[in-house]
């Protein structure tokens, strides 16, 4: 027998490993809470960082005469003429003003390449609706181009490459002391679509494309949604037809994405003849997908309504479908909306199924209708992200930001919901 | 009229219906002493009206807007004379959008062939034919409904009963959508795959290790087949999903634990939805951030130990797409270990046991089954997952297991052969459909295995 001390010493001594046992399990949860926190806000970071710059448009403001001599320009209402007409000479003009010394061929160029490609088309729209300023001399802000835009913008980030000769970056910096060069908020990108030249690209048309698309997706799901948990929850008889309904439903909500571009790509543009790239075919896609989950989330919200109100309302003799009309779907309403709101979140971030059926398209235009060619905001996102231009990577994480402000308002905007509507029975 | 004119019309035209026998309801109450006296109550006929006059009309209309383009399409086609008539269907599409371009105004007809003129012509009187025809059709059949609703409201008709049986099975054929919707998916692959296997043996797809599906623009070139062998597909998608898994099972598990066991309320309060947070973010933000960030930080990580990393490395695809799924794993885990019964809790610390012994012993070998499934789904997840490799892993079919490698997924090659234009009838386009249909076998075993062994595990303790 082992005398009484050591065996207190053997418990003490294992409690203390047992206890430093559990104190390291407990750290372990703790090192997995922070892991995943941690790469949350990494991620943010990196995309704040990355896309902050996105806001900022750099711009060039000048005293532009328009000279019509200098443009050979006489009558800017007549079309032929405002063809042939030499739109870049008075910006050229206006920045030589700036730097008087300037001669010679070859540094014109360079000191025309300064203001963006679309500077002179710009002055081209000005005068076509304001005939009346030819020979006036006016203040105009043109966008910079876009490699000056990276150097006012990136001169000490390693990740971008400033191409711009060392005279170019000379009168770049005097110009941004004299105040001719400028940052301010990027109104472009809530004004455009999608453009060659990043400093030109917006996301107008991506947000427009993505509002159509839900709002397709929303009016298809919603309703067929609501009707099948109703009809699961409250009619369907226990038979192999619902069980199999059932299975259906819930492997369609872990099917793959990409799989149901390969269905819309199939049968709407394959079968049906739908055209590609437009709202109509991307929203019945997503509605696709997110019937299911829209089934699971109300099917909950139904079963939530206690069985008492069913009772009370069959006593006073409601038909089956009054009961259900009348009492269950209003008050299961709410949970049925919150929980749709955050599957239609889901669905404005969905991109893989969209690119199948072509809403990859390079669109200038806003979309202005259900069967226009448009694209949606995650689809534009990863245009800009794999696009080789540099002036796109801090669209794209713009762009993200975007996007993130939209889902985290409506993801927000569903647990208000949920927080104000919310019946404890 | 437009098919987006045309559907509010006939919701418009359903809604003056139901307000009409609404009031014809009362109206023929009257003399009889009040609605009492009728077998329905008003609103039951005025509905009655509504549905007999819109599904009729929206049926139609949806009919009509789904086939107007394929018969057009044909008719037209058919139309062209003998020599006009394209040999394959890429370049009866090139056709096609040559007549649509003439007949919408910006082609200019003087520059196409007489033959195509013709057929815009035809293709814009055929269009309009159409655009007439499914106006007063629609419009005739959704005021035939109504009116005929209208004639049959009398005192003895009971309107609920048939109110109620179509509203329950235009209930039941919303429900039987998701079946619809599977058999779509199904046959959307199936065709196509079958005749990929009409040019590629199954075998070879299966069990060959090489993928390169360039197709030849010429027919003699060398290399024209191309090889269809998915077994490098297959290693890189296995290998993207482990390291994923590794990544995202252990920290989710943990995570999920934490929170349920130890995590004060407080905590919990604000932790569970920033987890959800990474949860709601979208597939293409994980992407860039794979892509742009993570790539290039291994990648100058590998160098400066010595190694060779790719720059679409498998593990920067992997770890990304871990803490993408760490959120699915966490929630799983902690529904399932919420449902082990409180008595074994109990039991095991009225033992003696201290916290993380009960979760060790008792709860976790209890919740085994359960957490087993979720990583399941877990996996089908990371399986089927695109955007995060499209964006961050490479193209070409590496057979490697080195996760500094660059490897393509089954997604991957899906994404990036059916984006964009494609040959019509191609080995290439088609392999993209075997593709479809083998990720969709894959991840349907896998969905039903997890769903039944959680579905188990809960009748377990119910």
């Amino acid at each position: 027998m082992n005398n009484p001390t050591s065996q207190a010493e053997l418990v003490r001594r294992s409690l203390k490993r047992r206890y430093r046992k559990e104190r390291r399990f407990r750290l372990y949860g703790m090192i997995a809470v922070a892991i995943a926190l941690l790469s949350l806000l990494i991620l943010f970071a990196d995309i704040i960082q990355k896309g902050h710059t996105g806001f900022l448009k750099t711009t060039i403001t000048l005293d532009v005469e328009l000279d019509g001599e200098l443009m050979y320009l006489t009558d800017p209402t007549d079309r032929d003429e405002m063809a042939m007409a030499d739109f870049t000479a008075p910006i050229l003009a206006a920045l030589k003003a700036q730097f008087p010394d300037v001669e010679g061929r070859a540094a014109e160029r360079e000191l025309s390449r300064l203001v963006g490609t679309y500077a002179a088309s710009d002055l081209r729209d000005l005068l076509r609706a304001e005939p009346g300023l030819l020979g006036t001399t006016q203040t105009l802000e043109f966008l910079a181009h876009d490699t000056v835009s990276v150097y006012v913008k990136h001169a000490d980030n390693p990740r971008y490459t400033v191409r711009l000769s060392d005279q170019q970056k000379q009168w770049v910096d005097e110009l941004q002391a004299r105040g001719v060069i400028d940052t301010s908020f990027n109104d472009v990108l809530f004004q455009n679509g999608d453009s060659r030249e990043p400093a030109n690209a917006g996301i107008l048309g991506a947000i427009v494309g993505s509002m159509l698309t839900m709002l397709v997706t929303l009016v298809l799901s919603f309703p067929v949604g609501v009707a099948a948990a109703i009809y699961l929850e409250e009619f369907a008889p226990r038979n192999r037809l619902t069980d199999f309904i059932e299975v259906n439903i819930n492997n369609l909500a872990a099917v793959p994405s990409i799989i149901f571009g390969l269905l819309g790509l199939a049968v709407f543009i394959g079968a049906f003849g739908m055209p590609r790239s437009v709202p109509v075919v991307g929203g019945l896609v997503l509605a696709l997908m997110t019937v299911p989950t829209i089934i699971i989330s109300s099917r909950a919200a139904i079963k939530s309504v206690p069985p008492s109100i069913r009772e009370a309302a069959e006593g006073i003799g409601a038909s089956r479908m009054q009961v259900v009309l009348h009492h269950v779907l209003p008050l299961a309403m709410p949970g049925m909306l919150t929980g749709s709101i955050i599957v239609m979140a889901q669905a404005l971030g969905e991109t893989a199924p969209l690119l199948l059926i072509g809403m990859v398209a390079f669109i200038v235009d806003i979309p202005d209708g259900l069967f226009d060619a448009a694209t949606v905001l995650p689809v534009q996102i990863y245009l800009w992200a794999s696009s080789a231009e540099q002036g796109f990577i801090e669209l794209a994480s713009a762009g993200i930001m975007v996007l993130l402000t939209f889902m985290i308002s409506m993801n927000a905007l569903a647990i208000w919901l949920r927080k104000r509507l919310e019946r404890r029975w | 009229m437009q098919t987006a004119n045309l559907l509010p019309l006939v919701l418009i035209l359903a809604a003056v219906a139901f307000w009409l026998s609404f009031q014809r309801s009362r109206a023929v109450a009257a003399p009889l002493g009040g609605v009492r006296h009728l077998k329905a109550l008003p609103t039951h006929y005025a509905a009655r009206a509504a549905l007999w006059s819109a599904i009729p009309g929206l049926v139609l209309l949806g009919l009509w807007a789904g086939f107007e383009g394929k018969v057009i399409h044909s008719i037209v086609m058919a139309s062209l004379p003998e020599g006009m008539a394209p040999d394959s269907a890429g370049q009866a599409s090139l056709l096609f959008t040559q007549i649509s371009n003439v007949a919408r105004g910006s082609l200019n007809p003087d520059l196409a062939p007489e033959a195509v003129v013709q057929a815009a012509a035809l293709l814009e009187n055929l269009r309009e034919q159409s655009r007439v025809f499914k106006t007063v059709l629609v419009i005739l059949v959704t005021v035939l409904g109504a009116a005929f609703a209208w004639f049959r409201v009398a005192p003895h008709v009971n309107a609920r009963n048939s109110v109620e049986t179509t509203l329950r099975r235009i209930f039941f054929v919303c429900a039987a959508v998701a079946v619809l919707t599977t058999m779509g998916i199904v046959f959307s692959v199936i065709f196509e795959t079958i005749r990929f296997f009409g040019r590629v043996p199954i075998t070879e797809f299966l069990f060959g290790t090489s993928w390169s599906p360039q197709t030849a623009l010429r027919p003699d070139q060398v290399g024209a087949d191309g090889a269809f062998g998915v077994i490098p597909l297959f290693t890189g998608t296995l290998l993207i999903s482990v390291i994923a898994l590794l990544v995202a099972v252990p920290t989710g598990l943990l995570s999920a634990i934490y929170l349920s066991e130890y995590a004060g309320k407080r905590a919990r309060s604000v932790i569970k939805p920033l987890l959800e947070l990474l949860a709601g973010i979208p597939t293409v933000v994980y992407g860039f951030f794979a892509a742009l960030t993570v790539a290039p930080f291994i990648r100058d990580l590998a160098e400066s130990i010595g190694l060779t990393a790719s720059s679409q490395s498998a593990l920067a695809a992997g770890l990304v797409m871990g803490i993408m799924i760490i959120p699915f794993v966490s929630s799983l885990s902690d529904d399932v270990i919420n449902a082990v019964p409180q008595s074994l809790r109990d039991g095991s610390l009225a033992l003696g046991a201290t916290q993380s012994e009960t979760m060790k012993k008792v709860i976790f070998p209890a919740a085994l089954p359960g957490i087993m499934g979720g990583i399941l789904l877990a996996a089908s997840r990371a399986i089927g997952e695109t955007m995060i490799v499209v964006m961050a892993a490479g193209l070409a079919a590496n057979l490697t297991a080195n996760p500094l490698e660059s490897v393509t997924t089954v997604t991957v090659q899906i994404a990036t052969l059916l984006v964009g234009d494609q040959e019509f009838n191609s080995a290439k386009t088609l392999s993209a459909f075997a593709l479809g249909m083998l990720l969709f076998i894959v991840t349907l075993i896998l969905n039903v295995i997890a769903l039944k062994v959680v579905r188990k595990y809960r009748e377990q303790y119910e």
